[in-house]
């Protein structure tokens, strides 16, 4: 099936990328391919087949709701990491404008 | 003697007798990254200064008569797995400059067991990839011929250990990452069955489908260091309560009345090279001489393995990937409102390939597509994992080639998406059932490139792989 430069444009905005023109056509043409591959699996009958989700047959694996400290450390590490911050706060554009 | 050039087993015997110490072991892999790595490109991260200040510490536990298994053996990690305090780039711009607060549990097990971390190993980024050029850190050549790729996700692990720059690689495989890089340089890796390793600490790709497993240049090797690898992490909730069997005393274990299968779809595959079949029919018949079984079989949905790999895994990928957007940790772009900030960050930080995945991925999971593309795929997941488990009721393991094809050209196949996944048309459908596979070496090409042997076993008996491969590959 095609997937045209419109078709593009609109999954890249639901991702969250920026493309340019250029990129946006090279996309169409690339996902087309690729989609016409996939239809391969129309070969295939799965009529009444189940799904398969997970392969290891564990279910409801759970933990106790418990808060588990962290180091100094770690604490310090995690905070290093923010792109922006003001003082251990992490700093962000504001959502509402 | 080369130190650099030994196996896990031999370092440990050397470094016990005191032929040599922890600090002239590492030392050794240290000169050969600094002499390798602008022409190979294996390493993203070296870190010297603490690789040596662990050897001093490991070389002290060894006077005292305080070694564990693997006290001052040095080993590399795939970038794409965390490792504290030590950058951990996924071989993507966005995580330039991320140091991660944590270990992978598998990283801490090694390291526990007396392992030193000596740098972590290029790849392609996150995963995304069969070749390594898809790091935002250029490619990965081939030791074994430097105009030719390293394969990939896993490239410079499988490199770096091929190149005698580490004794041993922990990668990452979620549909060939670890095997495929592992025929294409000579060396050994192994898929576990998913749910065997805990995959706390590795950046997630396929959540379904990712594991995290050593390569090295034995089995033996791959076996100790296995062992110590595997089991139930309360942190990874994927990961199976069952005992792990010991894999050590597999080794060498006799493999006579064993039943051996093998896919005519793989072996009649069109695009098959010939050395390759050769190869591996040469190593069938001698597991016939040492008294196995072999028998044909058939795995139908073979074919369907790839589409529905590039179904899942870019789906799961593009909700994984939804956490790198600049604003807990990595790199940020300056953006006029919060949506630009995130595509800016992401168009910046992200390869070609990887914002592919996205895209395909969303696309898939898409109002209107999600039933007749993830819902269908996991159907077929099923058909694939039924050929499987049918075929294990007859056979103890599956031997087929890794891949159809030694190593390729770099830049031959880099602008033809479809002709790179289909690279991992031997890797795949093991992946998408969840069993465990080795790869081995299993000889050259006229030309010298490796050809990879590929064992694959039941679900968690990966037991029987390190005992068919010890008997392939000592």
């Amino acid at each position: 099936m095609p997937v045209s430069a419109e078709d593009v444009a609109h999954i890249a905005k639901l991702a969250r990328l920026s493309l340019n023109e250029q990129e946006i056509e090279m996309y169409a043409t690339q996902l087309s391919g690729i989609f016409s591959y996939m239809s391969l699996l129309d070969e295939v009958d799965t009529d009444g087949v189940e799904q398969t989700c997970q392969v290891t047959g564990l279910e409801d694996i759970t933990r106790e709701d418990l808060a588990v400290p962290i180091s100094d450390e770690q604490r310090a590490a995690l905070i290093a990491a923010f792109p922006e911050r003001v003082g251990d706060l992490l700093k962000v554009q504001a959502v509402f404008t | 003697m080369n130190l650099h050039e030994l196996t896990i087993v031999e370092a440990a015997k050397g470094l016990r007798d005191g032929s040599f110490s922890a600090t002239n072991l590492v030392q050794a892999c240290l000169d050969r990254i600094a002499a390798r790595n602008e022409t190979v490109n294996a390493f993203i991260s070296v870190f010297a200064e603490e690789a040596l200040a662990a050897a001093a510490k490991a070389d002290e536990d060894l006077a005292a008569g305080n070694a564990k298994p693997l006290t001052g053996i040095p080993f590399g990690v795939k970038d794409a797995i965390c490792t504290v305090g030590q950058r951990s780039t996924g071989a993507a711009k966005m995580l330039d400059a991320y140091v991660p607060s944590h270990d992978a549990t598998v990283v801490a097990k090694l390291k526990d067991a007396g392992a030193i971390l000596i740098g972590k190993q290029n790849c392609d980024a996150f995963g995304h990839g069969a070749s390594n050029e898809n790091s935002m850190y250029g490619p990965v050549k081939n030791p074994h011929d430097l105009g030719k790729v390293s394969g990939g996700s896993s490239g410079g692990s499988a490199a770096a250990l091929a190149d005698n720059q580490c004794l041993f690689s922990i990668a990452e495989d979620t549909g060939g990452s670890i095997r495929q890089p592992a025929a294409f340089c000579g060396v050994v890796g192994l898929r576990p069955s998913y749910g065997r390793n805990s995959r706390y600490g590795i950046m997630p790709m396929g959540s379904s489908l990712d594991t995290v497993g050593p390569m090295t240049k034995t089995v033996e090797d791959l076996a100790l260091v296995q062992e110590i690898m595997a089991g139930h992490d309360a942190n990874d909730m994927t990961t199976v309560p069952d005992a792990v069997q010991p894999l050590t005393s597999a080794m060498n274990k006799k493999v006579e009345g064993l039943t051996v299968g093998i896919p005519k779809e793989y072996m009649e595959l069109e695009g098959l090279d010939d050395e390759v079949k050769q190869a591996i029919t040469a190593q069938v018949e001698a597991l016939q001489q040492q008294g196995c079984i072999i028998k044909e079989i058939s795995l139908p949905h073979t074919t369907y393995a790839i589409a529905t790999y590039y179904i899942l895994v870019p789906s799961e990928d593009s909700s994984n990937l939804g956490r790198l957007d600049g604003i807990r940790y990595g790199s940020r772009k300056e953006g006029d409102s919060l949506f630009d900030v995130y595509a800016q960050t992401r168009r910046d930080g992200f390869p070609e390939e990887v914002k592919r995945r996205i895209m395909i991925g969303t696309y898939c999971l898409s109002a209107g597509y999600y039933d007749a593309y993830y819902k269908k795929a996991q159907r077929v997941r099923t058909k694939i994992m039924q050929d499987f488990t049918e075929a294990f009721s007859d056979v103890d393991v599956i031997i087929a080639p890794t891949s159809p094809f030694p190593a390729f050209g770099i830049g031959e196949k880099a602008d033809d998406p479809i002709a790179m996944y289909l690279a991992d048309a031997f890797v795949c459908p093991a992946a998408v059932a969840g069993m465990p596979a080795v790869s081995i070496p299993a000889g050259k090409t006229e030309a010298g490139l490796p050809i990879g042997l590929q064992i694959i076993a039941p679900r968690l008996a990966e037991e029987k792989l390190i005992q068919v491969a010890s008997a392939i590959h000592s």
